[in-house]
């Protein structure tokens, strides 16, 4: 029997000058829009009104794609639903920070490809939609936040085979960066190379194998990546 | 075979148990256990837990069984070892355990069928997965401020060889708090059994050595208190204890946290 103490560490993702953590947290229903969309159905049954503490979901080392890999689509799965989002890279240790001084926290940014099964809800989980193998790329390099400046204003572009299909702005996030950082760090210690995602618009293009997408996000960069039937191909 | 991982003088160690109160290191060593820091026995890779996974405790909590097994996942900062303490905030008035049995996997399992699945089983120990209620809301519940807090989830003594164990374990858990048993259960009552996890989980996210599944609490849920003890035991796998400490320790106290400031304001 091979040895529990040999860990496998999942792929290893570089990201100059940084190598992350494989540590991802996604920020859930902070765009603006996404709880706007669910409309009466946010103060019924099962939720009985909005959120009032930061939801996040954990994105396990699994579904990580290194910078350059593919988007995987496989077990049953007919189409995916792109989450674009921008990436925080933890530089220092960040437990329980004000909201003033959280920024000092981050390292700089990233464009990030999360993809996740189309949800019917948000009571529940879900990790058979939002935790599959090889659906989160990762950009290929990370912006300093003295590069990137404002992170509260930056707009983001999705494209899929080449054609626009979504725009927003981090300006439209409930949270802020440096707020979301406070939140959180308040009942979970951030590391150097933790991902914190901070949101995406709702309803994000669906794709299918042999799409191709791309992301734009302004003053941090360009991610591309396709999506494979199959076992991706983990690294460029 | 019983195996911890163990800080003392200086260096972490492989330790086996040496008698009632005293365990060995792999240096020769017998030292006494109370003089070691205790570290989840494995390296831990993704952390997955199960919710509402016996039918009494889904019916204390007035949950209907469900068709498909509630899992959610864990970051790494939750984990915490044997004999450490975790955190009650002032502000919280249900705090309780859970103890579980903890599967970890020792062979990568990537759509694995139900008759193969406990050959990717290393072994076992046990868990206790505190939650605090007052933070559960109905938005990917349990949300990460219930499930993923610093130090909130206790992992060992032991990894219990799989070898050495029936598969799947029969084994009744039990919690005492300050000595008093407030909990208990058996593994044979669990609603998504092992093998089914495996096979559920590993159709769409691969499991890797060292991952961990935390397979849910039986009924017998209290509230506890700053200064308690809790003993998490598991038929033949050992006592996992744990200390529940105040903000004051963790430096939280005279200052409103952020969360707590903007519960304020919201």
């Amino acid at each position: 029997m091979s040895s529990p103490f040999a860990l496998w560490a999942g792929p290893r993702i570089e990201v100059a000058p940084f190598r992350l953590s494989g540590t991802v947290y996604a920020t859930l229903l902070n765009h603006r829009r996404s709880l706007e969309a669910l409309g009466d159905a946010v103060a019924a049954a099962p939720y009985k009104g909005a959120p009032k503490s930061v939801v996040l979901a954990v994105k396990p080392c699994q579904a990580l794609v290194a910078p350059g890999g593919d988007m995987q689509i496989d077990g049953g799965a007919e189409a995916l639903e792109v989450a674009a989002a921008l990436g925080v890279v933890i530089g220092t240790t960040a437990c329980a920070v004000a909201e003033a001084d959280a920024l000092g926290h981050v390292a700089g940014f990233l464009v990030v490809c999360d993809c996740t099964l189309p949800r019917a809800g948000h009571f529940r989980p879900q990790i058979r939609a939002m935790a599959r193998d090889a659906s989160c790329v990762l950009g290929a390099a990370m912006m300093a936040r003295a590069e990137v400046g404002d992170a509260d204003t930056l707009a983001m572009r999705v494209f899929v085979d080449g054609a626009l299909a979504q725009s927003s702005n981090t300006a439209e996030h409930v949270r802020t960066a440096a707020r979301l950082i406070a939140d959180v760090s308040d009942f979970m210690t951030l590391m150097p190379g933790d991902l914190l995602l901070t949101g995406s618009a709702p309803a994000g293009p669906r794709v299918r194998a042999g799409a191709e997408i791309a992301i734009e996000i302004d003053r941090v960069g360009r991610l591309e990546t396709r999506v494979v039937a199959g076992a991706a191909r983990l690294r460029a | 075979m019983k195996r911890a991982r163990v800080a003392y003088s200086g260096a972490l160690h492989e330790a086996t148990p040496a008698g009632a109160d005293s365990i060995r290191l792999a240096d020769g060593r017998v030292v006494a256990e109370t003089d070691v820091v205790w570290l989840p026995p494995f390296d831990v890779g993704t952390v997955i837990a199960l919710g509402l996974n016996y039918a009494d405790h889904a019916k204390e909590l007035a949950f209907k069984p469900q068709d498909e097994p509630l899992v959610f996942l864990k970051g790494p900062g939750a984990l915490i070892g044997h004999r450490g303490a975790t955190r009650r905030p002032a502000d919280a008035t249900f705090m309780h355990y859970e103890c579980e049995l903890a599967v970890v996997i020792g062979k990568p399992a990537r759509r694995v069928g139900r008759a193969e699945a406990m050959a990717h089983v290393a072994g076992y120990t046990i868990a206790n997965d505190y939650a605090i209620r007052d933070y559960l809301e109905n938005w990917y519940r349990p949300n990460l401020r219930v499930k993923s807090r610093d130090g909130a989830t206790v992992l060992g003594p032991w990894l219990v060889d799989a070898a050495d164990v029936e598969a799947p374990p029969q084994r009744a858990l039990r919690t005492l708090v300050n000595g008093r048993q407030t909990q208990s259960g058996h593994t044979r009552d669990l609603v998504f059994d092992i093998a089914f996890l495996i096979e559920y989980l590993s159709a769409f996210m691969s499991l890797a050595p060292g991952d961990v599944i935390l397979t849910g609490t039986p009924e017998g849920v209290v509230n506890v208190d700053v200064g308690d003890e809790v003993v998490c035991e598991i038929e033949g796998f050992g006592r996992l204890v744990n200390r529940i400490a105040g903000d004051a320790e963790f430096g939280r106290g005279g200052t409103v946290s952020s969360q707590g400031a903007k519960r304020e304001s919201a």
